[in-house]
């Protein structure tokens, strides 16, 4: 009996043959993230069940991004708790301004295949992109994995996910998972594993991936899995073993459903004002009027994803009523699209450029909306009062899409997002 | 040795999400002793003054689906619900319980078989016996065992590290 990736991840980390589905297991866990929103949580809950170490300081990142820079007096007490836990129990590995904690996570090496990888936040789910098991947990949890190194999983089910061939040219990653998460519902895939493999998840890049391993906690997933190849070996900056080479989900494993796309079928989409699952073609939607764009996030603020955007706003002026809000998910992302004429082709076209961050995705700062305002916008959540009141309508979209609607301040097809 | 205990039936359907079970506008009250008396209140208003402690809830499918709070078990665990049995558990909902010290047990039939007011036997790790009938239930591990019955993570901790 074959296994699946998720399988294959487990049983290694607990050492056992094979692992099935319902079978609850602790693993010994390869890194955990703590965020600025909730490190004052953690912070409380470690010392109140006793803890005086950390099990191994350097398997944990504290990374600043949800309230960097404050924009609420009331966030800095975050920043000088995170600070001081740090010092105290010896955290070398802290982000205070360096870009969104997922992309960091991935960005600057902390997870490679096959790791075990636990984060304070939901979309904890991207580093699959790389093919590691990492989900979201909650604060209480995350206290007792640094006291202890290990957490209690029970091992999911897998849904294979299998798209094949070419995707057309104005169709990208986002708009697949999208297509998936309308499909699924956005309970469809609660409590399972997402397992994404055929030739177009192979000619992705390891950007696209993420996008998509990232919304997976969108219908629920705990986790979603590419398997690592060159691309992440060269991401990683690594050479792959065959252990991480073998991260392939078998031809007899069990899978408790399989989904396939034909890539040629598909066509650019949005998540309709609230659900997340209200998934609709961009071209049935096209000429509703818009106010603010937004190209970023963790979810798509990666130089790939402002290179698309860019070769559509090349040269050309967004519409004068909207705005255009464009946020880099890392320092690096930022340096590099400075450097290759990205920043510049966008700052032209009329994009206000902020700091890398949470910012505008968590509806805290940098572009908030109000009643009535519509947002054309590349991140994963569009619920209620997400960015700013209640009454703000918010369509999650390629960045190409949100490009070509900043182009006419209306929801516009994107006629190609090849570079 | 396993644990065995008789207690009376509560009935719920599928997907009792985190709303029903505390709905939003409660969870600003300052403690739990305060959200519990909301408890279902969107479903079934009169039933969390009903629930004695020692009960149990039988449910569908996707019991605590919805958001993270943990509120949600730890109301049910307030209300002196013993077990929560469902033919399955949202995801976070599984884990806050447990962390939370609330017993949760899965079995696919007996929600279908059960009324409200019936009596159940439990026979943690083994078997729910309803009406001459026997529902086989699975073992949770040691662990997780040994959080609910410490009371919750915080507490299972503690204990670990000496201070309780």
């Amino acid at each position: 009996m074959g296994q699946t990736i998720i399988e294959k991840i487990i049983a290694r980390n607990t050492g056992m043959d094979t692992v099935k589905p319902g079978d609850i297991v602790t693993v010994q866990v390869d890194r955990v993230m703590i965020h600025d929103i909730f490190i004052p949580f953690v912070a409380e809950k470690f010392e109140e069940m006793g803890f005086t170490r950390i099990w191994d300081p350097d398997k944990a990142v504290l990374i600043y991004d949800h309230l960097v820079p404050a924009s609420q007096v009331d966030d800095t007490r975050h920043f000088r708790i995170g600070d001081a836990f740090a010092e105290k129990y010896g955290m070398n590995n802290v982000h205070r301004s360096d870009g969104i904690c997922h992309q960091l996570m991935t960005e600057a090496g902390y997870v490679k295949p096959g790791d075990v990888v636990f984060g304070t936040d939901s979309h904890t789910t991207t580093y699959g992109c790389v093919g590691a098991f990492s989900s979201g947990i909650g604060y209480t949890e995350m206290a007792s994995i640094l006291g202890t190194g290990t957490m209690w999983i029970k091992v999911p089910e897998t849904i294979r996910v299998v798209i094949e061939g070419t995707l057309p040219s104005n169709v990208t990653s986002k708009d697949m998972i999208l297509r998936l998460i309308g499909d699924l519902g956005a309970d469809g895939a609660t409590y399972r594993a997402l397992e994404f493999s055929g030739d177009t998840v192979d000619a992705m890049s390891v950007s696209s991936r993420m996008t998509m391993a990232n919304m997976a906690v969108e219908c629920g997933a705990k986790c979603a899995l590419f398997t690592p190849d060159e691309k992440t070996a060269e991401y990683c900056g690594i050479s792959l073993t065959d252990a991480e080479q073998g991260l392939v989900g078998d031809a007899d494993a069990a899978y408790c459903r399989e989904i396939r796309y034909q890539a040629e079928e598909l066509v650019p989409v949005l998540a309709c004002p609230s659900q997340v699952d209200h998934i609709e073609p961009v071209s049935k939607l096209a000429g509703i009027k818009i106010d603010q764009v937004f190209i970023g996030s963790c979810t798509n603020g990666r130089l790939e994803d402002l290179m698309m955007a860019a070769s559509i706003l090349k040269g050309k002026r967004v519409a004068p009523y909207v705005k255009l809000i464009v946020t880099p998910a890392s320092r690096l992302i930022y340096q590099q699209a400075v450097r290759n004429g990205t920043m510049e082709i966008l700052s032209k076209a009329g994009a206000v450029i902020t700091h890398p961050g949470c910012g505008l995705c968590c509806g805290r700062t940098g572009g908030i909306l109000s009643d009535g305002e519509r947002v054309v916008a590349t991140n994963n959540r569009n619920f209620l009062g997400r960015m700013g009141t209640s009454k703000v309508e918010i369509y999650l979209a390629s960045p190409a899409t949100a490009a070509a609607s900043a182009l006419t301040g209306t929801i516009t097809e994107p006629e190609t997002c090849r570079l | 040795m396993a644990e065995t205990f008789t207690a009376r039936v509560w009935v719920l359907g599928d997907d009792i999400d985190t709303d029903i079970i505390i709905p939003t506008e409660y969870l600003a009250l300052k403690t739990i002793d305060d959200m519990k008396q909301y408890a279902f209140s969107p479903l079934c208003p009169e039933l969390a003054a009903q629930i004695r402690p020692g009960d149990v809830i039988v449910a569908g499918k996707n019991f605590g689906c919805g958001s993270s709070r943990e509120q949600a078990p730890e109301i049910i665990k307030a209300l002196g619900i013993r077990c929560v049995i469902a033919k399955s558990f949202a995801r976070i909902f599984f884990r806050n319980a447990i962390n939370n010290g609330l017993l949760l047990v899965e079995n696919p039939t007996l929600r279908d078989a059960v009324s409200e007011g019936d009596e159940v036997q439990v026979e943690l790790g083994r078997a729910i016996l309803h009406q001459g009938k026997e529902y086989r239930i699975a073992s949770l591990p040691q662990n997780l065992r040994d959080i609910i019955n410490a009371g919750g993570l915080v507490k299972a901790m503690r204990r670990r590290n000496g201070l309780d």
